[in-house]
């Protein structure tokens, strides 16, 4: 591998790196929320109220069953208003995290959701209000499914990201893409096919790790 | 519904009546579609008592004592805790109520993601002292419930009995006057949950703490309440002094509870009895109080010597009273009358389940 693809590869590296941690950062900002607001709306949830319930789960739905590569080309004139441009790194990270906010939202609400009722009760029973619920309870005790529910999601969007080399993201798909296939640079390939295996297994050990810290259930 | 007398016949009796009510429920009912979880409840619990609640499963128990601190709504009636009605209140009028009434639950309900410590001081934080005050206290209650090297640790480490004993410490935080129970020790084995009986009996002396406990076995009730109320399909259908319900029960329900704890006639003498009087004749015979304490089968057998045998029983001692309940043939039918007589002269109650006509 010449000095120059070389080059290309560390900066792909990073514009992947980039792209799956910004747009993971907003998901886990976003997706959050929106989680607990669907289990805190539904049926016996601490706010319920199914109208909103049904709305947040359709609008969620809706998101999740377009194809990243439609959601990316048809969000377009959004990533434009909010970036200024439609091609580059930074554009890809809009359809990014609005991809991966209700993917996200979904993961947490299961993790939220399996909380124990119980310890609902039992704080409700202490005087606690529905902001304590969440704080002292929901996410707390959910902490490690969120946790490795994030976890989920980078390496997702890691996966969605090489998409983005379609408008010009640029990226370790992008790099693999234009000088591995269409140059048949076999090397480059490789490398590509590599450093993807290593990041993967780095973030999955990471999460892993963090998950078994956090965890003190039996 | 069954009232006895409400309090043990001590010197207690004219102390517990001037005590005032921690609680006190009006006709309360509450019904889910079409089932009737309280279908017109009235009770009161006064300061200092430890009151039992017993019934069957789905007789309304949870849904009782729910209403008692606001997590359960009752269509009518009234819930009045320390005389303020609290079932117009609203959720956030409820709040700072509920901090002063402890809960403890069947399956603890600990939080997981905190230590023992936080847990216990959580009730704490919710009321806003700062953290420093939260520890020291929660410090204070793991002594008392005897956890104190237990601090640190998370709930998953702890076995159940700890793990109710951290669920008592953690409703005592916030110094409550009324502690509510729910099931506290069925999930416990039975050294473990007499352990856990007698803490809740020591707090309840300590601190003059009013307790409120719900159950399906009469164990726990014998073993720490003052009074119980049986409760059945949503009613209250018997309720008193504990040694007085246990020497004189007089629902269905409240006997079949007292299956498992009282003396029965064995099964086999039992099946063998028939009302036609040929035989030996077999009797129940429960006496209870200050009568209990006289030597009344010694003088039975001097009255009329020979007169009975002795086939099951014995003396229970609720709430310091004796509870007495014995089973006794007279093999010789004609002596039956003079044995019912005697008995009754000393305040015995008697009753002829039947007659065995099989050879002694
Ligand atoms: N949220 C609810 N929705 C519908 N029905 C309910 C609800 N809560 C209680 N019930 C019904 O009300 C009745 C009383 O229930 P409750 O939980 O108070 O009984 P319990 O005496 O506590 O029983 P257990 O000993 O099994 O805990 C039952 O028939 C139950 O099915
Ligand atoms: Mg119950």
């Amino acid at each position: 591998m010449t000095p120059v693809l070389f080059d290309l590869l560390l900066r792909s590296i990073w514009e992947t790196l980039l792209m799956t941690g910004a747009s993971g950062l907003i998901s886990l900002i976003a997706g959050l929320p929106l989680g607990l607001a669907l289990v805190a709306t539904d049926r016996g949830g601490i706010a319920e109220n199914l109208w909103i319930s049904r709305l947040l789960g359709a609008i969620v739905n809706g998101f999740r069953s377009v194809p990243f590569i439609i959601l990316l080309v048809a969000l377009i004139p959004v990533t434009r208003l909010i970036v200024g441009t439609a091609l580059g790194t930074w554009a890809a990270i809009v359809p990014l995290a609005i991809a991966a906010t209700p993917y996200y939202a979904r993961i947490a609400e299961v993790s939220l959701r399996e909380v124990d009722r119980g310890l609902i009760e039992a704080v409700r029973a202490m005087g606690g209000n529905r902001w304590t619920i969440i704080r002292e309870v929901l996410v707390p005790e959910a902490l490690p499914g969120i946790v490795a529910g994030f976890t989920v999601t980078l390496v997702t969007l890691i996966g969605a990201s090489a998409m983005a080399g379609a408008i010009g993201a640029g990226g370790l798909g992008d790099l693999a893409i234009r000088y591995g296939y269409q140059r048949f640079e076999t090397g480059v390939m490789i490398a590509v096919v590599i450093v993807l295996i290593v990041i993967v297994c780095g973030i999955q050990w990471l999460g892993d790790r963090l998950v078994a810290r956090i965890d003190h259930r039996a | 519904m069954n009232s006895h007398t409400n309090v043990a016949p001590i010197a207690t009796l004219r102390d517990a009546q001037e005590r005032p009510d921690v609680v006190s429920l009006i006709d309360v009912r509450r019904h889910f579609g079409k089932t009737a979880a309280l279908d017109g409840v009235s009770l009161s619990v006064r300061k200092g008592e430890i009151l039992g609640i017993i019934g069957r499963s789905g007789a309304g128990k949870s849904t009782l004592i729910r209403c008692l601190n606001g997590l359960e709504r009752p269509d009518s009636g009234q819930v009045l805790i320390e005389g303020r009605d609290i079932t117009g209140l609203s959720e956030s009028q409820l709040q700072p109520l509920r901090r002063k009434i402890g809960m403890i639950f069947q399956h603890f309900n600990l939080l997981s993601a905190k230590t023992v410590e936080e847990n216990v001081a959580l009730p704490l934080k919710i009321e806003g002292l700062p953290k420093a005050a939260r520890l020291q206290r929660a410090a204070e209650l793991l002594d008392l419930v005897g956890l104190s090297e237990k601090a640190r640790a998370y709930p998953s480490s702890l076995s159940g009995g700890q793990k109710q004993r951290v669920g008592i410490a953690r409703a005592l935080a916030a110094r409550p006057a009324l502690l509510l129970s729910d099931e506290a020790t069925s999930a416990l084995d039975p050294e473990t949950t007499h352990a856990i009986l007698t803490l809740l009996k020591d707090i309840n002396k300590k601190l003059d703490l009013t307790i409120l406990l719900i159950t399906h076995e009469m164990e726990v009730v014998r073993n720490i309440a003052d009074r119980v109320a049986v409760i059945d399909g949503g009613r209250i259908v018997e309720e008193g002094a504990v040694w007085s319900v246990f020497a004189d029960p007089r629902s269905e329900t409240t006997k079949s509870l007292l299956n498992t704890i009282r003396p029965q006639l064995p099964d086999h003498i039992g099946q063998s009895l028939t009302q036609n009087p040929v035989g030996e004749a077999v009797l129940s015979v429960d006496l209870a109080g200050p009568d209990a304490n006289a030597p009344l089968f010694a003088d039975l057998s001097a009255a009329l010597p020979h007169a009975f045998r002795l086939i099951h029983g014995g003396i229970d001692h609720i709430q310091e009273q004796p509870v007495a309940r014995f089973f006794i043939g007279v093999p010789d039918p004609s002596r039956l009358d003079s044995v019912l007589q005697f008995l009754k002269g000393r305040s015995a109650r008697v009753e002829v389940l039947g007659y065995d006509a099989r050879p002694v």
